[in-house]
Order: C-alpha cells, then sequence, then structure tokens
C-alpha cells in the first residue's frame, strides 16, 4: 500500500508548497486567467456564502485505504482524530443554530471511537440528515465495523460511498488491489438492510470520481450506466450517482504532476468554466471543520490549510453565524475543479 | 512554418477554421454538435463509433479527442480497444473482399 504524501514527507504535504505550485507556472505567466479574475469577468465581484445549511465535519484523516486521487491524503498513517470534546461542541452549535444536515467525512469517519456517539448526539440535538462518507471496504476491515449497517439503519443516515467505476479494474487502480470486491461486499450489506432499495427510505448514494486525468461527464448518463451494471451483475440497488471533479490537490494534484498532466488537466479546467455552477458551489451553503475544530469554507480549503476569512469565527468554540455570513470565501486557483462543466460539489452537479 | 505536419496543439485550435470561411464552419459545427448529442444512440455509443472512425482514417487529432472523450464518457478500455477492433475489421475485410474480384479475374484469365 502507498503511504501518505506526509509519510513520505514529500513537497505537496506541505500547503504552502501546494499553494505556491498551483499559483506559479501558468497562472503566474498569464496563460491562464486566476480563479478571482475569471470570476470577476463573468460578473461575480467575490464569492459570498448563503445561508449555512451543511456542516461536513472531518473526524480525521485515518483511513484503512490510500487512495491514490484522494485530496486529504488519508491513510493508515495518519493520525489526526477529532475528540469527543470538539464533537460535544459541533453537536451544540447544531443544536444552537439550527443546523440541518451533519455530513461526515474523513479520511474514514467510522475510524474514529466517537463516530457513533457523534451521529447519534447529533441526531438528538435536531440534524434532520446525517451524512456518512464512507469508503465501503471500512465495514469489512474489522469486526467492530461489520455491523455499520445496522447502526447506519438505526439511525436512518444517509449513506454516501465512493465507486469510481463499476468494474474492479479501474476501481482498483484508484482505490488499491482488491477493493472493488470488497465494495461490492459492502454495498450487498447495505442493499440487505434495506439501503437504495425501492420504497425504503435509507439513502445510498454513489460517489463517481473519475480515475485520472479526466473531467467527469453526463451525471445522468453515468448514473444510468452504474445502475444497470450493478443491477445486472451483482444485483445492486443505489439512489443516485454523484459525479465529483477530481480537485488539482494534494494526492491528485501529486498524481497530475507525475502522469504530466498537470498543465493539460488545468486548461482543461479553465476551458470547461461554467458561470452557472457558481450560484450552487458547495462552500456558499457548507461550513468545513477540521478534527481540531478549525473553520473552513470547504474540505478542499482545509486540506490546503485556508481557514475561513473571518479571524472572530476561525473555531467551533467561537463559532459566530452572524460573522460567518458576512465573510467572504477563500478562493484559489483548485476552485476551478468545483466550476468546470456541471459544477461539481459533495452532492454532484451544482447546475 | 512548423516543422511537423501534425502539432497537438492544433487540435484546441479547431474553431478557428472559421477564420477562413465563417459560414459553412459554423453550419458544420452545429452540425457536428448536434450528430453527438444524446439521441437514439446514447452519447457513450457515439464516442467510440468516433474513435473507431478515428482509427480508420487514421486522425491524430481524432484519436486524441475520442479517447478522452470515450473515457470521461465511462467507456472501459475493453470497449474501446474493441471499437479500434471493429474498424480494423472493416478496413481488412475491405481489402479482402476484393480478393473476390481478383480471383473472378484471375478466372476469366486462366484456362
Amino acid at each position: 500500500m502507498i503511504k501518505s504524501l506526509k509519510a513520505r514527507q514529500h513537497d505537496l504535504s506541505s500547503t504552502d508548497q501546494q499553494l505556491a505550485f498551483l499559483n506559479n507556472g501558468m497562472f503566474a505567466d498569464g496563460t491562464l486567467p486566476r480563479f478571482q479574475d475569471k470570476l470577476k469577468s463573468s460578473g461575480y465581484e467575490q464569492l459570498t456564502p448563503a445561508e449555512i445549511e451543511i456542516f461536513q465535519v472531518n473526524v480525521g484523516y485515518m483511513c484503512n485505504m490510500t487512495c491514490k486521487h484522494c485530496h486529504v491524503d488519508a491513510g493508515p498513517d495518519r493520525k489526526e482524530i477529532m475528540t469527543r470534546e470538539t464533537i460535544d461542541q459541533c453537536v451544540d452549535i447544531i443544536r444552537k443554530h439550527h443546523i440541518k444536515t451533519l455530513d461526515l467525512t474523513g479520511g474514514a469517519p467510522e475510524m474514529n471511537p466517537d463516530f457513533r456517539y457523534f451521529v447519534t448526539e447529533a441526531r438528538k440535538a435536531g440534524a434532520e440528515e446525517i451524512i456518512v462518507r464512507s469508503n465501503l471496504t471500512i465495514i469489512l476491515a474489522n469486526p467492530k465495523y461489520h455491523d455499520l449497517p445496522d447502526f447506519f439503519k438505526e439511525n436512518n443516515v444517509r449513506v454516501v460511498s465512493s465507486l469510481p467505476f463499476y468494474n474492479a479494474d479501474k476501481t482498483d487502480r484508484q482505490r488499491g488491489q482488491g477493493v472493488f470486491v470488497k465494495s461490492i461486499e459492502a454495498l450487498q450489506m447495505l442493499n440487505a438492510v434495506g439501503y437504495g432499495k425501492e420504497g425504503s427510505d435509507l439513502n445510498l448514494d454513489l460517489v463517481y470520481n473519475p480515475s485520472g486525468a479526466f473531467l467527469p461527464d453526463d451525471q445522468v448518463a453515468l448514473e444510468r450506466d452504474f445502475k444497470k451494471e450493478l443491477k445486472e451483475h451483482y444485483d445492486i440497488d443505489f439512489n443516485s450517482l454523484f459525479t465529483i471533479t477530481n480537485i488539482p490537490i494534494s494526492r491528485f494534484l501529486e498524481y497530475l504532476i507525475n502522469s504530466e498532466n498537470y498543465e493539460d488537466y488545468m486548461e482543461t479546467l479553465v476551458m470547461s468554466y461554467n458561470p452557472m455552477a457558481v450560484p450552487g458551489l458547495m462552500c456558499r451553503n457548507t461550513i468545513s471543520v477540521d478534527y481540531d475544530g478549525y473553520l473552513y469554507d470547504c474540505d478542499f480549503n482545509q486540506m490546503l490549510g485556508l481557514k475561513v476569512a473571518a479571524p472572530k469565527s476561525q473555531h467551533i468554540k467561537d463559532y459566530d453565524a452572524d460573522v460567518l455570513s458576512k465573510r467572504q470565501i477563500v478562493i484559489n486557483q483548485h476552485c476551478y475543479g468545483c466550476t468546470a462543466g456541471a459544477g461539481s460539489s459533495c452532492q454532484g452537479t451544482t447546475t | 512554418m512548423q516543422k511537423t505536419y501534425y502539432d497537438p496543439a492544433d487540435l484546441k485550435k479547431f474553431g478557428q477554421i472559421s477564420e477562413f470561411e465563417p459560414k459553412l464552419a459554423e453550419k458544420f459545427f452545429d452540425w457536428y454538435g448536434d450528430t453527438f448529442e444524446e439521441g437514439a444512440l446514447t452519447a457513450k455509443e457515439k464516442a467510440l463509433i468516433a474513435l473507431a472512425v478515428s482509427h480508420a482514417v487514421a486522425c491524430p487529432y481524432c484519436i486524441d479527442a475520442y479517447t478522452s472523450n470515450s473515457l470521461k464518457k465511462g467507456a472501459t478500455e475493453a470497449q474501446m480497444m474493441e471499437a479500434v477492433h471493429v474498424a480494423a475489421a472493416i478496413q481488412g475485410g475491405a481489402t479482402l473482399v476484393h480478393g473476390v474480384q481478383m480471383m473472378n479475374k484471375v478466372k476469366k484469365l486462366s484456362m
């Protein structure tokens, strides 16, 4: 299994190095317009938030997998993990501010020892929807996780799972040897308790990330193919497929550079800029929280160390909805990833 | 003037053919765009046909464009290679079927 950039002490494990890289080259010499200028030329002076509806909490960077494209640089060697104290602070905010959706991500969020505590407490605090971004294989990784489908069902957790393709070849090349077979087994376990089944209110969505240096295509057409293939070959049902563009940071950036695709990929992102995708950007209705309680506009900014531009409300303990609503969203060249084509967010396309 | 006939950067300049003849270019690109819209055939099926034809007409620009496009549409490597074999089989077959013509002529001329 490959190691995280951090464990390899790779240059790109430094957020400063990543930002320097993203701002040099074609963006420095004017070959490509900077995201800020592109926004302006399409009528947006700045990017401002709408009402905060989603709390996306990253409960730790530890993961049982080391996917090649991971924007978190997650892996078994990452030890950053959210404590119960920080979880309690998040639950408090959900209660006080009537946050509708709690979106749990990682790493493998289920590996946080207080993951189940967080889910049940958030439900008590009034969160209407609780999402877990599951890598699927975690369910089979250790006997202590085998009952996760039942736990998800009892708490009506919406399961959003990564599956880059409906065959082993492409899936395993991105996510690791043997991952596809385990993912199929986990999906069948989720189906068995009612997830993704017609007439069931247990939601199971899949996430498609291109397994290479290209953009996702029409979400509807890909969903149709996934549904047909997974049903025919593995009798698997699911609700929706979300197509998500790979953002050029962290290990995906490493892949782009090593495969000599970086310049073409950035050019494709810029050429595919779609101003219609801007109003639905997830940074406008989401707050991202890191394992330490700091606040960001999105999970990608979190990985680049770009905290919210609201100095008085940069940590969950200082959470101030009013201050946050008046902030400007922090942008950089990686933002082109979310405005390309039909737009990209953790809920799929934005147009 | 460049020193090679083909430059990958030229693919991105395809739209510039309108510079010398805008009216026909506009008609071509409109028709081209509509042709690849999802219809009785899916967009993925059309991308695979385009990939096969690209090989048959030996167009490096087209192979570049429709390899990327087929991947984007969710085609597998096996589907893409099968499409190329279809093009090759038709090309091979088209050569070989003329063997009948050759045989006819041979039989006519020979005792």
